[in-house]
């Protein structure tokens, strides 16, 4: 039987982690793309979550999971509800121009 | 388990809140328009009762509940009842502001008390997932207030700005946790301390996980650099949720250092405080400088936000029982002194006028001398001006600094407020010496007028008698 290493489980989070900073940081196009990146970094803390969970043989750590799924669930929700408020009132969703305030 | 052994009780206040939220929730889908008002009043009701309650719990010490996630103790009770007083005061300046807008509704109100909830869980937080539930339960309703006013270009881009970072900062803060609770085996704050206090190999991933701890720590409270977000919201958002966001979630946010860096990493002192004396020493030269340059007033407030913030973390760092009660009486002085000047911008505000730039203030004092006066003697007290409680303030984490022999910090602190005098006093001098440009009298409603003046002479009696809090604040780190 194959078993996966801890560690195996930590890069994997770590690099998803980072892939999601770095589209944070390189987008300049398009405000959903940043979306994806916010979701993309609670699932690499979740993958975390669920290793340590399995090693420590603690459950504690796999209903924290269910939390961060439910309040992510909620979080874009409300994220898209902004985007469409943003849509209407500016007629573009392009990063690059949501510099009406600045100083 | 039984019902009794979650020792439920102890919640009373925050499920006293939570059924009515829920009750406000309700009854406003079925009231008309012209009887808002009700909602209004039932959510004064709603924060009246809740400080009651929270008043009327006795704690002995320490009390948990719901099987440890939960905790009652002298920091939360005093925490608490600060929180319920700021907001019962934003909601009484925020009425007839949004009234003139056409924003008068239900959700306003439902949203904050939610987002009151959210701030009294973060305070009593034990276990991590308190901590982060408590937070998420702030964020999302402070975001979906500041994109309130829909019709507002301007506010949707504060939102969505708000959001994104905000959103960056959980999963910062869930990565971390992620870490910290690989390293030790168990989410409760009790458990984290003592394995830290025997990590030897695994030490270094704790401070790798404090890293990311601590930048979403600074994300929520806007020290710098990552204070991106705070002069946008606060200029973008509609005044009554700018008052709201800059008060209250102040005094949530240094709770959660409290419980995070100070109860749970505190054998890693050494390592935040170095990082802490970085973000603080920043945010003061940042927010100081730029606050010079602003011609909005929100924008200035808010760049002052980031300055105040810095000497926030200055008393933390100091790392000792005092300073951490320098610490609280400076933040709640700071969220105190920050709600009397919103107040006073709402109150200049009117139908299709919203009273944003420094102009705007030109000539107050020949047209109400007495909220001319108020407004000085808030800007005195932001700028650290005795006889005010922010002289004391800002004279209780100095101290601190200096007692821990790092004098120079003390200094560069000292020389940043001094170029902070320099903007507070601008205002002051365009509301007594410029000439009037905008002859519309000021009209609000009686309850505003009381609760102003009195939020502002409490800065003034709180600087003429500043023991009484400093003495609360003492006690509850002693």
């Amino acid at each position: 039987m194959l078993s996966v290493s801890l560690s195996s489980y930590l890069t994997l989070a770590a690099i998803l982690f980072a892939i999601s900073i770095a589209g944070i940081f390189l987008n300049r196009k398009n405000v959903i793309v940043l979306l994806m990146c916010v979701e993309l970094m609670l699932l690499a803390a979740n993958i975390n979550f669920i290793a340590f969970s399995h090693y420590l043989n603690d459950s504690a750590g796999q209903v924290f999971v269910f939390f961060i799924l439910t309040v992510a669930a909620a979080e874009a929700a409300i994220g898209l509800a902004i985007l469409v408020v943003l849509f209407r009132n500016r007629r573009s969703i392009n990063v690059d121009q949501l510099n009406e305030m600045k100083g | 388990m039984t019902l009794e052994a979650l020792n439920y009780l102890t919640a009373w206040p925050e499920i006293f809140l939570l059924t009515m939220a829920c009750i406000v929730l309700v009854v406003d889908v079925f009231i008309s328009d012209d009887k808002r008002d009700f909602s209004y009043y039932l959510s004064q009701l709603a924060l009246l009762g809740t400080f009651a309650m929270v008043m009327m719990v006795q704690v002995d010490g320490r009390e948990v509940a719901f099987n440890n996630m939960f905790v009652q103790d002298a920091l939360s009770v005093v925490l608490k009842s600060f929180i319920l007083a700021l907001s019962f005061a934003a909601f009484v300046y925020s009425r007839d502001y949004l009234k003139d807008r056409n924003i008068f509704k239900g959700e306003y109100y439902v949203l904050g008390l939610f987002a009151v909830l959210g701030m009294m869980l973060m305070v009593s937080a034990n276990n991590l997932l308190m901590i982060y539930l408590g937070l998420e339960l702030l964020s999302l309703c402070l975001y979906a207030m500041v994109a309130f006013n829909r019709d507002n270009g301007n506010a949707s881009e504060a939102a969505m700005k708000y959001f994104v970072l905000g959103a960056i900062a959980s999963g910062m803060l869930l990565y971390g946790m992620s870490i910290l609770y690989g390293l030790s085996g168990s989410l409760f704050l009790s458990d984290i301390t003592v394995a830290i206090s025997q990590a030897d190999d695994s030490r270094i991933g704790m401070v790798f996980a404090l890293v990311f701890i601590l930048v979403a720590l600074a994300f929520k409270l806007g020290a710098v650099p990552f204070h991106m977000w705070v002069p946008d919201v606060y200029q973008g958002s509609p005044t009554a949720v700018t008052v709201f966001i800059g008060t209250a979630p102040k005094l949530a946010g240094f709770a959660m250092i409290m419980r995070l860096l100070v109860e749970a990493m505190g054998d890693l002192q050494a390592d935040w405080q170095q990082m802490l004396i970085i973000l603080s020493v920043l945010s003061m030269a940042t927010g100081n400088i730029i606050a010079i340059a602003q011609t909005n007033i929100k924008r200035m407030l808010a760049y002052s936000t980031i300055s105040h913030v810095g000497f926030i973390l200055l008393g933390i760092l100091a790392g000792s029982n005092e300073a951490y009660a320098a610490a609280m009486f400076y933040t709640i002085s700071y969220a105190v002194m920050s709600l009397g000047a919103f107040g006073i911008i709402m109150l200049l505000a009117r139908k299709g006028f919203e009273a944003e730039e420094i102009d705007d203030f030109k000539g107050l004092n020949q047209r109400s001398p007495w909220f001319a006066f108020l407004m000085l003697v808030l800007m005195l007290s932001m700028a650290g001006v005795p006889p005010t409680v922010g002289f004391w303030a800002k004279l209780a984490v100095l101290k601190m600094v200096v007692q821990m022999d790092m004098v120079w910090l003390a200094l560069v602190a000292v020389f940043f407020s001094i170029i902070g005098v320099f903007y507070y006093l601008r205002i002051i001098k365009v509301m007594y010496f410029d000439e009037i440009a905008d002859n519309q009298p000021l009209s609000c409603g009686r309850d505003m007028q009381i609760t102003l003046s009195s939020n502002a002479l409490l800065v003034l009696a709180l600087g003429l008698y500043p023991a009484g809090l400093m003495s609360l604040c003492l006690s509850v780190f002693a």
